[in-house]
């Protein structure tokens, strides 16, 4: 029953395979092609293409959720065709990091950039910052009564706040900050105070600004590029950001980084290509997404530049990272959604 | 029959081997809840299908009122729309900074009460427009295939309209209801994009949760096995709910005599129809519009949206294609070897319906790295080997929707039929080819529109598995959502919306040429929903 008629169609099954994946193989022209899974999908494809411009190297990319492609990596083990795992936080890097995915850079490019943002033996670097900060309507909340993360917990916030669901990375790697400087029980604390408040839980950071300028609540945390990118499309935009820690340890900052992987048939084109990105072609890759440089020669992006300076946590990123899962079972604990 | 079983298996082999600690915390912690927001969101959204797919079938088959044939089959349309698209939509009109509310604060003032559009009650209204059409058309099918005989002779005997509707129709239709708002639970108990957009949490999004947040694949595996047997639940409660009646067709199907109606009536049930079309297609459609005319950033790439949405079509006609040929073997085989075990296991295969799709992904990754291990100095290998695996986990997926349909046409194959080809001196393959096939035409074709319209839409999995520089519609509207630009995501979302009303528009055609011959896409589904 099986051998007879299958053929056929086996056969057409094929053909919209084949017709739909020749253009796939034909990208894979030689050994000058370095292959990126990304977690982040900024424009990437302007910095790749200058890349491959300058250097005359092919950059092949496949999108993906962080965790998903890390996984991905994972199960395809040896045979993977990518050399650079990049995500768009710390945390998946770290987790990769520990289940061996990743190899050592062994870069003096990477030795020269802030400690905060590399992995101890270079199994992982930063290549933009993101900073998570408290934004704010000017109309209805003075500067002055903004402080810290942890004074969002104080009842005069009560019914005022905004903040992202607990399904979002940027929660959990700011609650695991949390956690590594107040210790468990402190960071609880702090997230009771936050929940004790009626903070409203959005779905997304685009949305709290929005809500925020539309009046629905007064205060909330957000990565800064969304402030950034509305505030290009409208210079009104009612928003502001409010650095936050800045008498003590410093705002928390997340970063989007990358890799090597572990069985990268091209490592030498994998650390170049990731080099490039740390110095070259910062600008091109942090500038689409209003993000800062991790370099400290290149200048932050226009929009944010009249933000000014500010004083970050120079937490090393794997710190958080690896208190992600804690950072979640906190959330559930305190019944942050 | 193995091979459609074998990813899920893999992957749920680790349930063997629970982590009590993780699951000690997690009753502890947010599940219980999660149990909870599931079975609401599941009674909700049965229900409101159930209400909303046999009020309108029963508006469209028993009265006449203006538009109504043009409401008969535009009413089955919004299958073609993604929940997580109507849901995106649905959040960027109704949250706090969205324009129905900010006109309510500019008439009414700043402190006007809104429901929480982000609840459970929000993301039950969006499935429901999105989902009822399943019981929309198996409803209607029941209407018009059972019961016009016994209906005329409950009102001959004197029973008002509606006292032979409650008394006839509905418990007459019931299977049908069942079946379809058994698919309908399916399809809400495995969906975890739109409950996230809604801050919902069900048990789908906490497998996402522990997977991606708490990096324990393990759990999450687990966690996708507790999910399978809500669904067994569902299929169980389904099968008390139809009971052992069955009701056969006798004749062709035809409508009941169909009563005009005037005044308010007439007004309020055109209304019905364009408040439902309006909710689930066409506002949204407008607001895609609306979004791609004024978002300057849009236009820029047609020929890149082309490439996708062609490897869209190309995968969707692949798994129909595959969905429709393992059914093929898997329902001609059952009923080939005459054993009701086999008939059993063969039922088996449809079990990928039941299982979220990243849970699908993993188990096919995993079995591709059986096969290609070694290949990744052939590049062009590993691809092949990942597109062939995108349709096959396609196939594990939906795999009910084609095996149901192929089942039913072959019910209509009478023993007699088989038994006089082999008295013939047919060999098996030969009734399997001269028989079996060209009588399951019809229900094959069928099932390749229901499985396309699926493959069209379906997330997951394909940004999983897919290879370098294979990029789907539904993948771009993943990539602009995450980042929340949704009016960039308005051009792959009215593509895939937009393709997936091809297959539809295709099969109304076919039923419209071919009507009463053909096998009713309506019992192909009620066997789908079955299981």
């Amino acid at each position: 029953m099986k051998s007879s008629g299958s053929s056929w169609i086996i056969g057409i099954l094929l053909v919209p395979l084949l017709v739909g994946g020749c253009g796939v193989v034909d990208a894979f022209g030689g050994s000058d092609t370095v292959r990126v899974y990304s977690g982040r999908h900024y424009d990437l494809e302007e910095a790749f293409g200058e890349y491959a411009a300058e250097t005359g190297v092919d950059v092949e990319f496949l999108y993906g959720g962080d965790a998903e492609l890390r996984e991905r990596l994972r199960t395809e083990g040896e045979d993977t065709l990518a050399d650079v795992f990049m995500t768009v936080d710390a945390a998946n890097l770290q987790v990769a990091a520990d289940q061996d995915l990743l190899q050592p850079m062994d870069s003096d490019v990477v030795a020269g950039l802030p400690e905060n943002i590399v992995h101890g033996e270079q199994l992982w670097v930063g290549l933009s910052k993101r900073v998570r900060t408290i934004m704010y309507n000017p109309d209805r909340v003075d500067p002055s009564e903004l402080s810290t993360y942890e004074d969002l917990a104080d009842p005069k916030w009560q019914g005022r706040l905004c903040m992202r669901h607990s399904n979002n990375v940027y929660t959990q790697s700011l609650v695991a900050s949390l956690i590594y400087h107040h210790g468990y029980e402190g960071a609880r604390e702090i997230v009771k105070g936050w929940v004790a408040n009626d903070t409203q839980i959005l779905s997304n950071d685009i949305v709290i600004l929005e809500t925020i300028a539309a009046g629905g609540c007064d205060v909330g945390i957000t990565n800064h590029y969304y402030l950034a990118r509305l505030l290009a499309d409208d210079p009104e935009f009612p928003v502001q950001p409010f650095w936050a820690n800045q008498e003590g340890r410093g705002v928390h900052v997340n970063i989007s980084g990358a890799g090597v992987t572990a069985a990268a048939d091209n490592p030498d084109l994998a650390v170049d290509l990731i080099e490039w990105l740390a110095t070259d072609g910062q600008e091109s890759f942090v500038y689409g997404n209003h993000e800062y440089p991790v370099n400290p020669d290149v200048e932050p992006p226009p929009v944010v530049r009249e933000w000014g300076t500010f004083k970050e946590d120079t937490l090393n990123a794997a710190e958080f990272a690896s208190l992600n899962a804690d950072a979640i079972r906190l959330m559930n604990e305190a019944g942050y959604d | 029959m193995a091979l459609t079983v074998a990813p899920i298996a893999i992957v749920g082999l680790g349930v063997f081997s629970p982590s009590i600690d993780t699951w000690r915390q997690l009753w502890e912690g947010p599940l219980p809840d999660m149990l909870w927001t599931t079975a609401a969101l599941l009674v909700l959204v049965g229900g409101g299908t159930i209400a909303l797919g046999t009020g309108l079938a029963w508006l469209t088959t028993a009265y006449e009122f203006p538009g109504r044939r043009t409401f008969t089959w535009g009413l089955m349309l919004p299958l073609a729309m993604p929940a997580y698209i109507l849901g995106f939509v649905f959040l960027a009109l109704f949250d706090y900074a969205g324009p129905v509310q900010t006109a309510m604060r500019s008439v009414f003032g700043s402190n006007v009460w809104f429901p929480d559009v982000t609840s459970v009650g929000g993301v039950a209204i969006v499935m429901c427009l999105s989902l009822y059409p399943y019981v929309y058309i198996l409803a209607r099918s029941a209407m018009r295939e059972q019961t016009p005989a016994t209906y005329e002779a409950a009102r001959m005997l004197g029973d008002s309209r509606r006292a032979a509707l409650l008394r006839v129709v509905l418990p007459m239709a019931r299977p049908s209801l069942a079946a379809g708002s058994a698919l309908v639970m399916m399809e809400t108990l495995t969906d975890f994009a739109t409950v996230q957009y809604f801050n919902v949490e069900t048990v789908s999004v906490g497998i996402y949760q522990v997977w991606r947040g708490m990096f324990d694949r393990e759990t999450a595996v687990e966690l996708a096995a507790l999910v399978l047997l809500i669904a067994l639940v569902v299929i169980g409660v389904e099968r008390l709910l139809r009971g052992p009646a069955r009701f056969h067709q006798r004749g062709a199907p035809r409508d009941i005599e169909r009563v005009a109606l005037f005044g308010w009536r007439k007004v309020l049930a055109v209304g019905a129809c364009w408040a439902v079309l309006g909710a689930a297609i066409l506002i949204p459609i407008a607001q895609l519009l609306y979004w791609l005319f004024t978002s300057p950033a849009v236009v820029t790439d047609m020929s890149r949206g082309l490439e996708y949405l062609s490897n869209s079509l190309g995968l969707a006609l692949a798994a129909a294609i595959g969905a429709i040929f393992f059914a093929l073997l898997a329902a001609g085989g059952a009923r080939f070897s005459g054993r009701s075990f086999v008939r059993r296991a063969a039922h088996l295969v449809t079990v990928g319906y039941a299982v979220p799709g990243p849970v699908v992904a993993i188990g096919v990754l995993v079995m591709i790295g059986w096969v290609v291990s070694g290949a990744a100095s052939n590049p062009a290998g590993l691809v092949l080997a990942s597109l062939t695996g995108l349709v096959y986990a396609y196939v594990v997926r939906f795999m009910a929707l084609a095996y149901g349909s192929v089942d039913a046409s072959l019910e209509k194959i009478t023993p007699s039929t088989v038994d006089a080809a082999h008295t013939l001196g047919a060999n098996p393959s030969r009734v399997m080819r001269q028989v079996y096939f060209p009588m399951a035409g019809a229900g094959a074709a069928a099932g390749a529109v229901l499985v396309a319209i699926d493959v069209l839409k379906e997330l997951p999995i394909v940004l999983l598995i897919r290879p370098f520089g294979f990029t789907t519609a539904s993948v771009w509207v993943w990539e602009l959502a995450s980042e929340s630009r949704w009016a960039a995501a308005a051009i792959p979302a009215l593509l895939i919306v937009v393709t997936a009303m091809i297959p539809i528009a295709f099969y109304l055609r076919r039923e419209r040429r071919s009507r009463g011959s053909a096998v009713a896409l309506e019992t192909r589904l009620t066997t789908a929903g079955r299981l």
